[in-house]
């Protein structure tokens, strides 16, 4: 099989929100930069994003990065690095303000400031009331942010391969990254991007879950090309899961639906919030009402045939009401559900919404790995930031609008930690590595020749179903230990899928095939760093480790205050611990983490 | 020919990849229903109603906004259809 190089400065995977502004930062800096990307870069995922991004800009009354510190740490349930949290805390203005500057059409106050939004989590004070922190615009923030900055990219030059898909990475025997592999789409062609800086922004890999709010496209693909390349990945186990997806579909239905009234009720009827949350009832936080819907499905008081799910209810309200407060959802309740949300109760079910974890780095958006010295040396040449990354900001639950904040901050950070390296000279085109070229061929090469394999659909959705029964929003011991061995076996079977098409052009069988192979890497690291986990924490709940006076919520300080790491080979686990210094303030201490 | 056409439907497949799960889903059954009766001329359609931007398109598809377009509407129609 063929293949070409072609030298670039950097090659950024990914053109979301994190990757197009890291590129913003080495095209302007005069570097050559290539993003590469599976789609047009304003049908990137971030798109998807409505709510808004945090900063603590005090706009509409006052707020202090300190607070949205203290906010994010507690939400991470104290598993998010506190020098990472300070440094996106304080950045958020600057980059937000950024933003507004390349052309973001944010919502704005009367005296034409920006208007900001409270959301779950985001509070004055220390904790004490929500306040006004979110940005947003209209309910299309994400798309208007790739819109801005996809222009911005386009005046400074960066070279967009649009519709290539990258297979590897590439690194060298000193583990020094010198790029990637890449397929153009449209010819089948491979290509070898050889790269003095390489940055992953992949985004989220929520399709290794049956039920799941995201795109087709999150695949997880620079977690799993990471995985390949000898780079452990860190938190895996940790995965938020949003309350009210449409069961079977997944289709978010936002929060707003029972903010505006809407009930949860069981086969009998029955309102079951207030058994779990006599106060909040419906309108407790996410993982709370997620648990207890769990819970009724789990002890048989789910709805329908299977009695696998619970019924969100919103035939009380007036039609009015619904059509205008909450634009979209009796659209979404007919074409995914099939009911007239007016006149029948939605049928929901808690579904995997955002990935915590991802590749190690640090607040500088540099890939670090536990090495000889420390727990944390940089891998030189390699970058990550967005959902794909790690910093960690989110430690074991993210805030929401916090993700639109971290792939802003640690965007940039990606791309001036590149500039910094390149400027200094410290990095050149050290030569390919050919065994890394060979491995992608050997890859592609197995898919075009395979006979008598497994078929890729059928696999991902035993994929699928599976992590949704063993390692979903509530975790069990058998379950987790079965799923380990479930999903090994599934991994086999990744290994000889075979594809009946064996054309070159937008071959979207080979396509999926090659996404399988990076969403089973996220699979098994998921469920293997959850069964080790023996302890309750923010996303991560288990049966086993209930809630007690040593352990409140479950969760084992003594024992877990640590972040995993695993390696995909040997499929072992590894610890460090979590960073509880922050850059200038006092450290959070630790608390037990309730609303 | 079947050559040619089958890269025509494997791009127009790709680009029905979206960011928002709600167009992936429907094109999803979309193709599971239509793949063998689409014409080249619904093929063309297609296409064009691709280059919307994705909550323009989910806007249209739903049924929440409508087109004047004599040829998307048909397109949408078959869509919403599934
Ligand atoms: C329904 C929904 C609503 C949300 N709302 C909010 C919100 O209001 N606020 C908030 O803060 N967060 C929100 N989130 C989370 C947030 O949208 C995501 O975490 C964030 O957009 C991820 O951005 P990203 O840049 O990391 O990746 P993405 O935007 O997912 O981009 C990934 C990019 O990588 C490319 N890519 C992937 N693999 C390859 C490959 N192999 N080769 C080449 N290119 C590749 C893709 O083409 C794409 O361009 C929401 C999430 C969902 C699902």
């Amino acid at each position: 099989m063929n293949y070409s190089v072609r030298k670039f400065d950097a090659v950024i995977v990914g053109a979301g929100g994190a990757g197009l502004r890291a590129a913003i930062q080495l095209s302007e800096a005069g570097m050559k930069t290539a993003v590469l990307t599976k789609v047009f870069p304003t049908r990137s995922h971030t798109v998807a994003a409505q709510g808004g991004v945090a900063a603590s800009l005090g706009n509409s009354e006052e707020d202090h990065w300190h607070w949205h510190m203290y906010d994010t740490v507690k939400g991470s349930d104290w598993l998010g690095d506190q020098d990472a949290i300070e440094f996106m805390c304080r950045k958020a203005n600057e980059v937000v303000v950024e933003l507004e500057h390349y052309g973001m059409p944010f919502d704005r106050t009367d005296s034409g400031k920006i208007y900001q939004r409270p959301f779950g989590g985001h509070m004055s004070n220390f904790g004490e009331k929500p306040v006004r922190r979110s940005c947003a615009a209209a309910d299309r923030t994400g798309h208007a942010m790739l819109h801005a900055m996809y222009q911005r990219n386009v005046k400074a030059n960066t070279q967009f391969f649009v519709e290539w898909q990258a297979l590897d990475l590439v690194r060298d025997a000193d583990g020094e990254v010198l790029g990637v592999t890449a397929m153009d789409m449209e010819t089948g062609e491979i290509v070898v991007f050889h790269a003095k800086a390489t940055i992953f922004a992949t985004g989220g890999a929520g399709r290794i879950y049956y039920s799941s709010t995201n795109a087709f496209i999150n695949t997880g693909d620079g977690v799993g090309m990471a995985a390949r390349a000898g780079i452990p990945l860190e938190d895996m186990e940790f995965w938020q899961f949003h309350p009210t997806g449409v069961a079977g579909a997944g289709v978010l239905i936002t929060e707003g639906v029972r903010g505006e009234g809407g009930i949860l009720r069981n086969a009998q009827g029955e309102r079951f919030m207030e058994r779990y949350a006599p106060n909040a009832k419906d309108l407790a936080s996410r993982d709370v009402v997620s648990r207890a819907m769990v819970t009724e499905i789990n002890e048989g008081r789910g709805c329908g045939p299977n009695k696998d799910f619970v019924l969100l209810d919103i035939t009380h309200l007036p039609p009015e009401t619904i059509m205008k407060r909450l634009p979209g959802i009796h659209e979404i309740a007919v074409q995914f559900a099939g009911v007239d949300a007016l006149k029948e109760p939605i049928p929901v079910v808690p579904t995997c919404h955002y990935q915590m974890g991802g590749i190690p780095t640090n607040y500088n958006g540099q890939v670090v790995v536990p090495g000889k010295r420390t727990q944390s040396e940089i891998v030189p040449g390699f970058y990550a930031a967005g959902e794909c990354a790690c910093a960690s900001v989110h430690g074991a639950n993210r805030l929401g609008t916090n993700s639109l904040l971290d792939l802003l901050v640690f965007g940039k950070s990606a791309g001036e930690s590149a500039v910094a390296e390149l400027r200094a000279g410290n990095r050149t085109h050290k030569p390919l590595p050919q065994e890394c070229i060979d491995q992608t061929l050997a890859r592609v090469n197995r898919l075009n020749t395979q006979k008598g394999g497994a078929n890729v659909h059928e696999t991902r959705l035993d994929m699928q179903r599976a992590m949704q029964k063993h390692a979903g929003v509530f975790r069990f011991k058998d379950m987790l230990a079965e799923g380990v061995e479930k999903i090994l076996g599934i991994a086999e079977q990744v290994g000889q899928t075979e594809i009946a098409d064996k054309s070159m052009v937008f071959n979207t069988a080979r396509i999926e095939a090659l996404e399988l192979d990076n969403l089973i890497e996220v699979a098994k690291a998921t469920i293997v760093s959850a069964n080790a986990r023996t302890e309750s924490r923010g996303a991560h709940v288990r049966d086993d480790a209930p809630d007690t006076p040593a352990n409140p919520n479950g969760r084992d300080d003594a024992n877990w205050l640590k972040h995993s790491l695993w390696y995909r080979e040997g499929n072992r686990l590894d610890y460090k611990s979590v960073k509880l210094t922050p850059l200038s303030v006092d450290s959070i201490e630790l608390k037990t983490r309730a609303y | 020919m079947e050559e040619e056409r089958r890269a025509r439907i494997n791009r127009l497949k790709w680009h029905c990849r979206r960011a928002l799960l709600e167009l992936d889903l429907v094109f999803q059954r979309f193709w599971a229903r239509e793949e063998d009766g689409l014409d080249v001329q619904a093929e063309a359609t297609l296409a064009r109603l691709l280059e919307l931007e994705d909550h323009d398109l989910w806007a249209l598809v739903s049924g929440r906004e409508d087109t004047d377009d004599p040829q998307l509407k048909g397109m949408i129609e078959r869509l919403r259809a599934v």
